[in-house]
């Protein structure tokens, strides 16, 4: 058996990507998920994950090659399997490899719903409801929300005041109750990063029929701290060099913060409403440069899963211990405060199985 | 954010109407915005001599007005209406023609809030095409933004892609001073992302168009894409692009601090070489990082001549990409390839 290693499409924008640094040499045993090579993208650096379990026979793309959506990086297979039959391999893909087709099965447009922006990748099943922190939008969810689609619908939205939602400080958890009666949702999985997890736990603290299971990622509500800093910085930067610094503390590493990410931002803040509404969450969800709400998860009796980053720089991870005592707590390590992007084959996995529990449950 | 591809053009118009939705004191005017006066039933057909202001006369009526061939009466009564309550947006179809009203802008509009002790303000803009390219001869044809630069009193924006065209000219209409807002008429067409929704780009924040460790160059406007096609076209020479976008504020700290870490500059201008935005900025930059420079800093300008008409001329007249990438391989001491 011989399987491809291919170049991801992370984002729905994304059309190539350049190896950045192999980690696994030719001739290595792996597995299934181990990652295999990084590799960076005009929005973001992220790991190339094996997709089957055996040897990686052949690493196609050098470091430094552009390579496009769905062109080869590299050759895994059995160590059975002659040279000869993978030089083939390789030779075939190359003479039939088309760049951009795999772009024509671009999957899914956002759409907008009373203001709200969203989502969807695939059908039916228990759907999942993904819901990023303070500043972020649908896209923090691209190595997430369509591999997770596989077995159900996978929505991300935008709340009020961010990405393509209307730009007011409507309250969040409100906003999401809305969304899941106008898209008739009415039992859900939630997930949620940050600010993101905070409303997704009220959500199910308040109507925990609602809720199948519930996700939080190093999320707001599990103690007094946050970096006010952060949430300072972030709403008042005006230019690309004051703000990438504060971006650069959503992740354990900094290089991941690229350009075009801190432009994205840049551009998002700009718009006309941006600022009043961040200013309005903040002052509702973090005034004094504190957190002022706290989850009590107390009534709901469905599985909860905490993902937190050692390295979170801005809520800490010892926040997990505040988690209710039957949680499922994964504290990753070398992770800082965007485990969704910065681990996210870890995080999908721990995501698939938590769903699952449901499920056989 | 919602993005889509639209021109630079477009965004112009975009900016407009959305401003005037918002306000209702943001009030047009100029040669033929509406679509020439006295054209039969053929209201609001061209929108200005190139179509800029297509389509606002039949949103807002009441609020886009075609005036006589006089600037000097135009522009003039856009500064008593901006000091008296409106914001107006006029056009000056051709930067070529501030002579005949140059004082409206400068001794006039320019000087309200500094000669009333601050306690009045000038929401006005000068919408205004420039720059070479389109055969248009020396009359219609020049980059005058450095004579307006010259006065205090006045903003001068000079916007090079569709997202800073929209976001600076919004920025310009809720700005409290006069504002110059320069066209550069060979970037109408040119198209990029652009948000539907309403943003501003505030004045005096350059933008580095892309990242390099060994050259400074500074463009604005056109000369941007240029200068672009240059770093692009440079083996080995990593090129940081920087793109002022106001030339009045200028953000001189983002320059100066990319010449202490790169010790070279080129400013790419397309006005004249005298006393030109070019040598403005060499001057300043040589002052403030003498000691960071490795290189004499270098200039790309047209000669000091008029705009030729012939277009053989023009071509050459015009910094050519081949032009900056010379002037960029002269500073590091690296040779033209063979």
């Amino acid at each position: 058996m011989i399987e491809k290693l291919g170049m991801p499409k992370w984002g729905l924008s994304m059309t190539e990507g350049r190896v950045i640094e192999w980690l696994v040499d030719e001739g290595a045993e792996i597995a299934a998920g181990d990652e295999v090579a990084e590799v960076e993208t005009e929005k973001i650096n992220g790991m190339v994950e094996a997709p089957a379990a055996g040897v990686l026979r052949r690493r196609v793309a050098s470091v430094g090659d552009v390579i496009p959506v769905g062109g080869l990086l590299g050759v895994i297979a059995d160590a059975a399997v002659p040279d000869a039959e993978i030089d083939a391999f390789v030779a075939e893909f190359e003479a039939s490899f088309v760049p951009g087709e795999a772009e024509e099965e671009a999957g899914p447009a956002p759409e907008v719903a009373d203001g709200i922006r969203f989502i969807r990748f695939g059908e039916g099943g228990e759907p999942l409801v993904l819901l990023h922190g303070f500043g972020g939008d649908l896209n923090n969810w691209l190595f997430n929300a369509e591999p997770l689609s596989s077995e159900r619908a996978v929505y991300a939205l935008d709340f009020p005041g961010h990405g393509g939602s209307v730009k007011e400080a409507r309250e969040p958890v409100e906003a999401l109750r809305a969304f899941l009666d106008s898209q008739g949702l009415e039992r859900v999985h939630l997930a949620g990063h940050s600010m993101g997890g905070l409303v997704a736990g009220e959500l199910a603290a308040s109507q925990p029929e609602r809720v199948l299971s519930l996700t939080l990622i190093a999320p707001a509500g599990l103690g007094p701290e946050i970096d006010a800093e952060y949430i300072d910085g972030f709403i008042e930067a005006s230019s690309r060099k004051q703000l990438k610094p504060v971006l650069q503390k959503l992740f354990a590493d900094p290089d991941q913060v690229n350009r075009s990410m801190v432009d994205d931002v840049l551009k998002y803040k700009r718009l006309d409403g941006v600022q009043d509404a961040l200013r309005g969450l903040r002052e509702r969800l973090f005034p004094d440069g504190r957190q002022a709400r706290t989850l009590d998860l107390s009534g709901y009796p469905g599985p909860v899963l905490v993902i937190w980053g050692e390295r979170d720089g801005i809520i800490p991870a010892s926040h997990a211990s505040a988690a209710p005592s039957r949680a499922h707590v994964e504290v990753l390590p070398g992770v800082g405060h965007s485990p969704h992007m910065e681990a996210a084959g870890e995080v999908n996995r721990l995501l698939e199985r938590h769903l699952g529990l449901v499920r056989s449950g | 954010m919602t993005m889509r591809t639209i021109t630079f053009q477009q965004a112009i118009n975009e900016a407009l109407a959305q401003e005037m939705g918002r306000d209702e004191t943001v009030v047009l005017f100029g040669e033929d915005v509406v679509g020439g006066s006295g054209a039969p039933g053929e209201d609001d057909a061209w929108g200005g001599v190139l179509g800029i202001t297509k389509g606002l006369y039949g949103q807002y009526p009441s609020r886009v007005l075609d005036t006589p061939i006089s600037e000097s009466a135009f522009i003039g009564a856009a500064a008593g209406a901006a000091a008296s309550g409106l914001r107006p947006v006029v056009e000056l179809m051709f930067v070529d023609f501030m002579g005949v009203c140059l004082d409206q802008i400068f001794n006039q509009a320019g000087k309200f809030r500094y000669m009333f002790g601050g306690k009045a303000v000038t929401p006005m803009v000068v919408r205004t095409m420039f720059g070479a390219g389109i055969r248009a001869a020396s009359q219609h044809s020049q980059a005058l933004y450095p004579v307006f630069t010259h006065f205090p009193g006045l903003k001068v924006v000079v916007p090079s892609t569709p997202y800073d065209a929209k976001g600076l000219l919004t920025q310009a209409i809720r700005d409290d001073d006069p504002v110059i807002f320069l066209e550069h008429k060979v970037l109408y067409t040119l198209e990029g992302d652009v948000p539907e929704e309403p943003y501003a780009i505030p004045f005096g924040e350059a933008e580095i168009v892309r990242e390099g460790d060994d050259v400074t160059v500074v463009a604005l406007g056109r000369m941007v894409h240029l200068a672009a096609q240059a770093a692009a076209s440079l083996d080995g020479v990593e090129v940081e692009l920087i793109d002022p976008r106001t030339t009045s504020p200028l953000d001189l700290e983002t320059i100066v601090e990319s010449v202490e870490n790169t010790g070279r500059l080129v400013v790419v201008d397309e006005a004249n070489p005298r006393c030109g935005l070019a040598a403005d900025i060499i001057a300043q930059v040589t002052a403030e990082a003498f000691d960071s420079l490795k290189a004499a800093p270098r200039m790309v300008t047209p000669p000091h001549t008029p705009v030729p008409f012939s277009p053989v001329l023009e071509d050459a007249y015009v910094p050519s990409p081949d032009k900056i990438a010379e002037a960029i391989r002269a500073t590091t001491g690296s040779p033209a390839p063979a």
